[in-house]
């Protein structure tokens, strides 16, 4: 069959990351060749300010080589401006003759700068800052000239001069306002950058506009007079005082522009084959000059390329940073505020740091970060994602304290960090690796640090210091995702997306799923298959198909892999009880099968580690124990300390209520673990603070705290009501874990899902909806009916579960 | 090197796999979801992880132990990690899964 064909002109950041985007998801349905008018293979334009800071080198900051075009069969036409679009032959025509006719077009010629009509723009020694040549324009003309001027104290602009300020030149910027990068910074951020960028050497005039740019008699700069009066000397001149978008070739083809190629939610113009993304469109009225919302419509974009017809863009909250090193600034969506609302700001002026957060209807809708930028991400991230901030207010300024994490010990900035210093614990990756796989790379996003470094990609610990690294590296290139991306990338569905899709259409196999959602491949993958299997078990109990082999290994043989390849064996001791018979059983099974080590586990209860899989069967048989559980996303451990019985202190018999618990919620699958503690005092020695749920007897009843967590990154309980009854604490406790079954994201702890949909809805749902909390019990108590002991069931059925047994040859 | 019954092809479950012991080493066999049946080496290049009991899609597997990919068709590795374990010969006759190895 014959490829579509593909045609690309503008070969920026965002017409060449449609076309990866394309590739990745369906890499054989086009020709595809595209135009780029200047001499270069696809660059990292936002990179160009390192290099003019002698920080980085061109050859550091090619995107994709010519190889790489040529790997992917696609024609790649440099110095090739095209300047005709003949949409009714659908041929697109080069300056230089070339031709290629297209079945789609994509038009992505970014922008321009805009120069104004001041007298003497065109004279020699005057510039835009765009691209490769601009920049090597101004380190060659720092090498012969003193006096550089920038007009313009916007990001590029401030770039622009501490650049020419590394070269060599004796620098001034110019500023029409009343302060420096008024459109990202409020007055006082601004003005205590400028004291920075002084102490930098830089030079200012504020309130300041150019009147004339006058000439010498070789037709180069020489000086500029301003309108307020008085004239500097100047040999460079930089005008960074805006873009236009780049629409003039869309528009002379008959497609509708309005300051931009007017595109739709699917980055389509008017012309249904041909479709735009960049800095030269106008989505909804608003056009972009970052790259982070440039690279969600090419996401978009490729999707509908590739006739997935799925996913829109719906626009972009951006965020900015300074790429100056040595200056520390963040600013995200609305600072400024109005009538309707807060403001929480610390200024202190000494120590150089400032913040601002504005707030509306208890949301960030925006901030101001100086001097301090480590917890930019984080604020970013719960202004795009809307979330209610009432319970964290008093700790917001403070940041997220995310990084005092266990293993990361006092490492709380990543700026602070040297390139030696690991970062993540798990792979042993150091800084410096991963700045410069950013960099060489070409990284935007912490998927792809996990992919191509590894740091981040196992517990996950880390992720906090690599967002901070690739927003330091990468500016206002980096966007921290939205939390509620999709789950991996066999599928552009996010969880609840699929938790929804499954209620709604009932679905009970994972092919029916997957078939039902249009995943983009056969058969999913190790991280979204066992998503589903669970969101499927648990939406649909007893009537959906539980699949093993979309469980880890741990959940199809019932026992937790080793490093070596054999498993633990950790049989339930209810409450973490036991008595002499038990512990004589394990005892003898322990000797039958020279168990190489038995252990007490931090869950009171035994392990018997290094079992052969093959004897897994035979041992069950001879303990002849329930499970434990200890290898699931399952209920684990119901902790409990002595209590009333015997303890001094006891108020309540929390050894019992321990036992019934572990009993009533046996064999409960979740989203992750579930651990439970019950202690008889406030004293709390079965460390009741730090479990899922956790309980605490007192003289008049039972506190329940949830969403406490003991792990990665240790969180206390939060409390969440008191009650008088055993049978309350029951009623109580199987609500929450069961709406936390039903609606948390596969692999959330409690806490996870609570910092999400906040404790102010667990308690209305739990607390306030009596009925609600009754159902929500009774549905657990439904799903578990009839359960079975996986154990028992695999020694009463050994000739179904044939994976236990090697075939010997 | 010679071909060696295994067994049915029923008795691997798809997108899963059976361990064969030779008097030298184990090798995993695994079927796809399209009855492709591969046969690799039951060690994981990275840190030798039994890659039998790993989760099965397309014609990759997931290692239990550190989550490496590893192709059943190459034995080689997913970027960004390297490395590469034995494949061996299979084929199905009459519903039999054999499997060539020395
Ligand atoms: C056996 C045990 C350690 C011990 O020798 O005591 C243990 C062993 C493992 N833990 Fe644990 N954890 C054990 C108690 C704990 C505790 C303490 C507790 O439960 O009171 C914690 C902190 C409390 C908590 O979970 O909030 C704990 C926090 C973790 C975490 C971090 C969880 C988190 O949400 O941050 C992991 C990683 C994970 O689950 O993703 C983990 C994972 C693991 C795994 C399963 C790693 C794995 O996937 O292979 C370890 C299996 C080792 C092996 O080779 O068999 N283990 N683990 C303990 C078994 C308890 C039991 O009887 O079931
Ligand atoms: C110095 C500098 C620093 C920056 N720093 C940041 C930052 O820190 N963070 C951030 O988010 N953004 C930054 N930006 C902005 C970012 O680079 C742009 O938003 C992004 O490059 C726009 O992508 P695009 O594909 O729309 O346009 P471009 O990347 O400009 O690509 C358009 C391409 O099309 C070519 N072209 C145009 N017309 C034609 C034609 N008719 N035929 C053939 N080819 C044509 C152009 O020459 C160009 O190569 C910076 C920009 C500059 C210049
Ligand atoms: S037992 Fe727990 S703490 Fe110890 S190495 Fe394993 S996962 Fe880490
Ligand atoms: S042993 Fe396979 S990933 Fe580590």
């Amino acid at each position: 069959m014959q490829k579509m064909k593909l045609v690309v002109i503008g070969n920026g950041m965002a017409g060449m990351r449609v076309v990866e985007e394309l590739l990745k998801i369906s890499p054989d349905l086009y020709d595809i060749t595209v135009f780029g008018d200047e001499p270069y293979p696809n660059y990292n334009r936002i990179m160009l300010s390192p290099v003019l800071a002698n920080e980085q080198t061109i050859d550091d900051i090619i995107l994709n080589t010519r190889e790489w075009y040529a790997e992917n069969n696609i024609t790649l036409h440099t110095n090739a401006r095209v300047n005709k679009i003949d949409r009714v032959k659908r041929v697109a025509i080069a300056e230089d003759g070339t031709t290629a006719e297209y079945d789609r077009l994509l038009i992505a010629t970014g922008s321009k700068p805009f120069m104004p009509p001041i007298p003497g723009k065109d004279l020699e020694g005057v510039l835009g800052y765009r691209d490769i040549k601009d920049t090597n324009d101004m380190i060659e003309a720092a090498k012969k000239y003193k006096h550089a001027v920038v007009i313009g104290g916007g990001l590029l602009g401030l770039e622009a001069a501490n650049g020419l300020k590394i070269q060599g030149m004796d620098v001034t910027v110019i500023h029409r306002n009343e302060w420096l990068l008024e459109k990202q910074l409020d007055k006082a951020a601004g003005l205590m950058l400028q004291k920075s960028l002084e102490a930098k050497g830089l030079k200012f005039h504020l309130n300041t506009n150019t009147d004339t740019i006058i000439g010498n008699a070789d037709g180069r700069v020489s000086a500029i007079r301003f309108k307020e009066g008085f004239e500097i000397p100047a040999d460079l001149v930089v005008l960074t005082v805006g873009i236009l978008p780049n629409y003039a070739l869309a528009e002379s083809a008959g497609i509708h522009c309005d300051k931009g190629i007017v595109v739709n939610d699917t980055m389509q113009t008017f012309d249904p084959r041909v479709y735009a993304v960049g800095e030269c469109v106008n989505h909804r009225g608003i056009s972009y000059g970052l790259v982070a919302p440039l690279f969600e419509m090419a996401k978009v974009c490729a999707t509908h390329l590739a006739n997935f017809g799925i996913g829109s863009y719906k626009g972009s909250v951006t965020s900015t940073k300074l790429k100056v090193t040595g200056i520390d600034l963040f600013s995200a969506g609305d600072f400024t505020g109005g009538d309707d609302t807060e403001e929480i700001v610390l200024h202190d002026a000494v120590g150089g740091v400032y913040k601002k957060l504005v707030i509306r209807d208890d949301k960030i809708i925006g901030g101001v970060l100086y001097g301090d930028t480590a917890d930019g991400a984080w604020y970013f991230q719960m202004l795009r994602d809307g979330k209610p901030i009432h319970e964290i207010r008093d700790h917001l300024m403070f940041g997220q304290d995310s990084l005092g994490n266990t293993g990361h010990q006092g490492q709380d900035k990543a700026a602070a960090m040297t390139d030696e210093m690991e970062v993540c614990g798990c792979n042993g990756v150091c800084k410096g690796t991963i700045v410069k796989s950013i960099q060489a790379d070409g990284l935007f996003t912490l998927d792809d640090v996990k992919k191509k470094t590894k740091a981040g990609s196992s517990c996950g610990s880390c992720t906090g210091l690599v967002e901070q690294i690739l927003a330091s590296t990468l500016g206002g290139g980096y966007a921290p995702p939205s939390t509620a991306k999709s789950i991996c990338a066999c599928t552009d569905h996010n969880h609840e997306e699929v938790r929804e899709e499954v209620r709604k259409h009932k679905y009970l196999t994972i092919p029916d799923a997957m078939k039902g959602m249009e995943w983009k491949t056969p058969n999913g993958c190790a991280t979204c298959r066992p998503a589903l299997n669970y969101y499927l078990i648990s939406t649909w109990p007893h009537e959906a198909t539980d699949d093993p082999q979309s469980r880890f290994i741990n959940e199809r043989v019932h026992a937790n892999i080793q490093k070596d390849g054999t498993y633990s064996v950790i049989p339930r001791m209810y409450g973490g009880v036991t008595n002499p018979d038990q512990l004589r059983k394990i005892a003898d099974v322990a000797d039958k099968y020279k168990v190489p080590m038995v252990k007490l586990t931090g869950g009171q209860r035994i392990d018997l580690l290094g079992v052969k899989k093959e004897d897994l069967t035979n041992m069950w048989a001879d303990l002849d124990m329930p499970s434990g559980y200890a290898y699931g996303k399952s209920i684990r451990t119901v902790k409990t300390c002595v209590g009333s019985e015997f303890c001094r202190f006891g108020t309540q018999n929390s050894t019992q209520l321990g036992i019934d618990i572990e009993k009533a919620f046996d064999h409960m699958w979740a989203p992750h673990k579930v651990k439970f503690a019950v202690s008889a005092c406030p004293r709390n020695c079965a460390e009741s603070g730090i479990k899922d749920v956790g309980i605490i007897g007192v003289d008049s009843g039972w506190e329940l705290y949830v969403g406490g967590n003991g792990g990665i990154k240790t969180e206390a309980g939060q409390f969440l009501c008191k009650v008088k009854t055993a049978e309350e604490v029951l009623e109580y406790s199987g609500a929450f874990i069961q709406i936390y079954r039903e609606e948390a994201r596969y692999l959330d702890r409690t806490v996870h899902w609570i910092e999400r949909v906040g404790l102010e809805y667990v308690k209305q749902r739990v607390l306030e909806d009596a009925e609600g909390r009754k159902a929500a019990h009774e549905r657990l108590l439904y799903a578990l009916q009839g359960a079975v002991d996986p154990w028992a069931e695999r020694v009463a059925k050994r000739d179904e579960h044939k994976e236990f047994e090697t075939i010997e040859i | 090197m010679a071909w060696k019954e295994i067994c049915p092809l029923a008795d691997i479950p798809k997108l899963g796999s059976r361990v064969v012991r030779t008097s030298t080493k184990e090798i995993g066999v695994f079927r796809t979801e399209t009855d492709g049946v591969f046969a690799i080496n039951n060690l994981c290049p990275h840190k030798k992880g039994p890659l039998s009991q790993g989760i099965v899609f397309g014609e990759t597997v997931q290692c239990p132990l550190h989550n490496w990919r590893i192709s059943l068709v190459s034995g080689k590795a997913e970027e960004p990690d390297e490395g590469e374990t034995t494949c061996y010969p299979t084929k199905i006759e009459n519903g039999i899964v054999f499997l060539e190895v020395e």
